[in-house]
This record gives C-alpha cells, structure tokens and sequence, in this order.
C-alpha cells in the first residue's frame, strides 16, 4: 500500500476545517460575554439563561418537537407501507405513478411543495396550524424513508418470511415477528431521517403554518434576518448538541447491533457444524 | 384485501396531498388575480355542475405565462438561478474532489469515522450552517478581523450580501452530497489500474488525469446533479447570504407569494421552474442506470 501522501493529509485537513470551522465558531461566540457578537468578552452562559426565558423561543421548540415527532412517525409508517409496496408487490395499476410520486418530492423545490400543500389545504378550507405542518411534513419525509427502507427491503432474504409462514404464522405476525425486526435498523434511521428534516424545515412550514404555530426554524429566520446574535448562537448549539449525540449514539447502536448479528451468525454456524 | 390495503393508504395520502396540490398550482397558474379570498378567478364551482366547469375551463388562460415572457425580471432570475447554480456546482466540485480523494486513500480503519464526519453536518441544520457564515462573513465579522490582524488587507473586504457569498454558501452546504457519491467511485476503483498506468510510464499527475478521473465520472456526475437540481430552486442560502442583487428563482417566488400576494403569478413561476428541472432530473435518473447497470 502507499504511503498516505502530504497531498491527501492536507486535503483532508482543509477540507474537514472547512466544514467545522463555521460551527466551531458559531460554538464558542454562544458562550461570549459581549452582546457584539464579533468581540469576545469573555465567557459567559447568560445566552443560554436568557433562552430558557424566552418564552416565544420555548413555545416555537415545543411546536417543533411536537410536530417533529407526530409527522415522522406516521412518516415511517406509511413510507415502510410504501417501500413494501415498491418492492414485493409486483406490477398494480397506476405502479408508474406510485413510484413517480414517491421519488418526484424528493427532487421538488421545498418552495413548490410548500405553495402547492398552501393552495391545497385553503382549496378545502383546512385552518392553518399544527396539523397542516404535520400533514404536509409527513408527505414529503415518507418519500425519504420508503427510499430508506426500500434499499434494505431489497437485500432481505424472503424466504426468512415464506419459512414463519410454513411454519403457521399469519401473514400479519410474520411481518411482525420476522421481517419487522431484520429491517429495523432500516425503519430507525427512516424515522431519524424524517425526525431530522421535519426538524430543519423552514420553507415548507412557512408557507403550511398559519399564525397559530410558529416553528423554531421559522422563529430562527425571523431573528436571523435582522442580522447575527448571541442568543440565536446558543440556540444552534443546542440544536447541534442534540444532534451529535443522537447521530454519534445511532452509529454506535447500529454497530454494535451488526456486531451482535455477526457473533450469532457465527456461533449458528458452529451449532450447525458441530 | 390486505394487499390492497397496503398499496392504498400511502397510495392515496400522495394522490391527495402532492398530485392534487400539484393540479391545483397548475389550474392557479392559468387563472386572473382577483381581490377576493382566496385571491384569484375563476373558482371551481361544483354546485353548477356541467355548466359551472365549462365556465371554469373557460376562465383559464396562459396570460400569466405570457406575462412572465414580458417582463425581463422572471427571465433573468431563471438565467441567473441556472448561472448560480452551475457556477457553485463547479466550486463544489473542485473543493469536493480533494476530501474525496484523500478519504479513498485514508488508512482502513480511518474511513468509517471519516465518512461519519462527512454525514454529520448533513444531519445539523440547514439554516444553521447557513447562519453561521453571516458572522464570518460580515464586514466586522471573523474573516475579516483575521485577515486585517494578519496585515494581509487594510479595508474590510464586503463579501456578506453579494454573490460571492452565495457561491461559499451554496458549496459549504451542498459539499457532502458532492463528497459522497464520488467517494463511494474513488473507494471501488482497483489501486493496481493505477500502479500499472505508471509501470507503464505514467507520471503520476498523468495516471491521475488518465485513470482516477475516468473512473470515477460516475461519481462525478452523480455529484453534480445532486448539487445542481437542488441548488436552482434554493431559498435560504440566496435570502440570507446573497443581496438585492442576487436573482435566484426561489426568491423570486418567495417574495411573489408573499408580498405581492399575486398567487396566479407565483403559481405560473413554480410550474417553469418545474419545467427547467425536468431535463437534469431526467439526466441524472439515466446517469443512475447506466451506473447500477454497470454494478451487475
């Protein structure tokens, strides 16, 4: 093997400060002193005091996670339902369509699915709030997971599921009991996926809320158009807090569930030889 | 029964909430603003029957459409969207490239943390990542407090609310979808093509140009295309970066909607900029193939 060049090393180091550098520094002026976000005074968790006491902050999270939650729940549900669909269900009527209206949101602009989902629900007279946000990021996250779920469905050995049936299952208990568990690694990071990007949304609840339900993303961009502030620098390590762990916390879960399967498999093979 | 179950309950929430909405735009699109809620003519009357959708058909037209061939400011937002678009697709490229390469090269066991740290910021916030430019960028802002204690300039330079911003901002949002597919060419490709290019007597700045990069075009492509599409109907990073003169598509429609409340013309804007995606779109979906074709 080669020797790792000068060349590479330098390419990685400035490509990753490249993509840290700005969160680092975003990071470190959160615990600034100074309101002059530019002058370091130095250090200081007042900002974060002063978020605890801001309560349009607090109710915008709590609208977040509420609709964060609900929407990429039903999310996962339909877009595993999808995904099985895609995969096992052979050729149906309208199969083009289906398919062609899971991948397209995936390639929309937020701003079109955004207007589109507004012009919708004013069409059938459906007052904005919560729920339009929910019904509208659960349409567009269903697509991101049934892709998910979909590329695992594709690997998995059917005839695990034809075996329970053999074996007395209903079709419902196998699915439950056999296929449900092996693509559940799939179906959580779906879900995570849809969690993180119900989370991230501005566009698209813009244009779904109404003046009932206010989303931290919404509430961000409000107080960010007027320009950089110390408060909104601790709110974003926050959110960059939480979703370190929960990544750093996914991977390690996922692999030491990899590693499980793999000393079971080895020791049915032992089972199995001996 | 079961089968059908399941192939109609998601089946049905997409017919009604993206092909419906979908219609709707379009119908939007070919009707007359009008002073009323909701703030357009002719309305769908379904009381009338027969002779109340004949009345509707009749009220659309394409004068929105026309409209946006009149006046010069939709024109050059589609053009400087695409301009925008390709121009930061291309710093992605050369920025992407490198950290693709040295990630292919890195040590085995290195590479699943490095991949890890490529994926990272994709999980973080958009409009953070985005934000958190604003401060490096701005006239009293970390860049330029750096560069003037360094000596290196003696007047801030103004890089906040111009294009140059939006170019930064577009490649350091973008960078892990252009990383990633490009990675996963580079990791594939067999080491000793390259040892056999210079056996052979490659320089190795030739067996690069010769052998790296043709193999890799894929990825390349692939890259490209998932920077390019999204890029075009962007909204954040041009709002928050970029200034009055940035012209990006989204904007436009965003700003259409919203304050000039003129749905029938921001409904006409989203179906060509729907249009103008068509042909990458459809570019990019072939590029897939041809590659998972080449996989089997």
């Amino acid at each position: 093997m080669r020797r790792f060049s000068w060349f590479n090393a330098t390419s990685l180091t400035l490509g990753f400060a490249f993509l840290y550098l700005p969160m680092v520094i975003l990071i470190i002026y959160s615990f600034n002193a100074s309101k002059l976000v530019t002058v370091w005074a130095g250090f200081s968790t007042k900002w974060y005091g002063e978020l605890m006491q801001n309560e349009a902050f607090l109710d915008a999270a709590w609208v977040t996670i509420k609709v964060a939650v609900i929407s990429s729940t039903i999310a996962t549900a339909l877009g595993t339902m999808a995904a099985i669909v895609m995969v096992r269900s052979g050729r149906f009527l309208g199969r083009t369509l289906f398919s062609g209206m899971i991948y397209a949101p995936l390639v929309m602009p937020e701003v079109i699915t955004g207007l589109s989902l507004l012009l919708l629900f004013i069409g059938i007279g459906l007052d904005r709030g919560v729920l339009t946000i929910v019904l509208a990021h659960t349409t567009f996250s269903m697509c991101y997971v049934s892709v998910v779920v979909s590329s695992r469905l594709v690997s998995f050995d059917q005839s695990l599921e034809e075996a329970a049936l053999d074996l007395g299952c209903s079709p419902f208990q196998a699915f439950f009991l056999v296929t449900l568990p092996i693509i559940a690694p799939a179906v959580i990071s779906g879900w995570l996926l849809a969690f993180t990007l119900s989370l991230d949304d501005l566009v698209i609840a813009s244009f779904t809320s109404g003046p009932s339900a206010t989303t931290l993303p919404m509430k961000i961009w409000s107080s960010v158009r007027l320009g950089v502030s110390p408060e909104i620098n601790a709110l974003s390590t926050i959110m960059i807090g939480i979703v370190t762990i929960g990544v750093i916390t996914a991977s390690l879960v996922s692999k030491s569930t990899v590693a499980r399967q793999q000393r079971e498999e080895r020791a049915a093979e032992r089972l199995s030889a001996g | 029964m079961r089968r059908l179950i399941l192939i109609a309950v998601p089946y049905i929430w997409l017919l009604a909430l993206f092909l419906v909405p979908f219609i709707i735009v379009l119908k939007i699109a070919l009707s007359d603003a009008w002073l009323a809620i909701p703030p357009y003519v002719p309305t769908l009357d379904i009381s009338a029957g027969w002779a109340g959708f004949k009345d509707f058909l009749s009220g659309l037209d394409f004068e929105n459409f026309i409209f946006l061939t009149e006046d010069d400011l939709y024109w050059k937002a589609y053009l400087s969207s695409l301009k925008i678009a390709a121009i930061s697709t291309l710093f992605t490229l050369l920025v992407g490239y490198p950290i693709a390469y040295g990630m292919a090269k890195a040590p085995d066991e290195w590479r699943p943390t490095l991949l890890m740290l490529v994926i990272l910021p994709f999980w973080t916030s958009f409009l953070i990542r985005v934000y958190s430019w604003m401060g490096i960028l701005s006239q009293e802002g970390y860049l330029n407090q750096t560069l003037m204690s360094l000596g290196l300039i003696s007047e801030p330079l103004i890089i906040l609310n111009t294009n140059a911003a939006v170019y930064i901002g577009i490649v350091y949002t973008y960078l892990p979808f252009m990383i990633l597919p490009i990675y996963s060419a580079l990791e594939k490709l067999d080491a000793s093509l390259i040892e056999a290019a210079e056996d052979l007597g490659c320089s190795r700045l030739s067996a690069f140009w010769l052998v790296t990069i043709p193999l890799s075009k894929q990825g390349i492509i692939a890259g490209c295309f998932l920077v390019f599409i999204p890029t075009i109907g962007e909204f954040v990073i041009p709002s928050l970066l970029g200034g009055s003169q940035t012209l990006m598509i989204g904007k436009v429609l965003w700003e259409e909607f919203f304050s000039n409340r003129d749905w029938p013309v921001a409904s006409a804007v989203a179906v060509i900029l729907l249009l103008i995606l068509v042909i990458p779109i459809i570019l990019f979906q072939r590029n897939e193939q041809k590659q998972r074709e080449a996989n089997e």
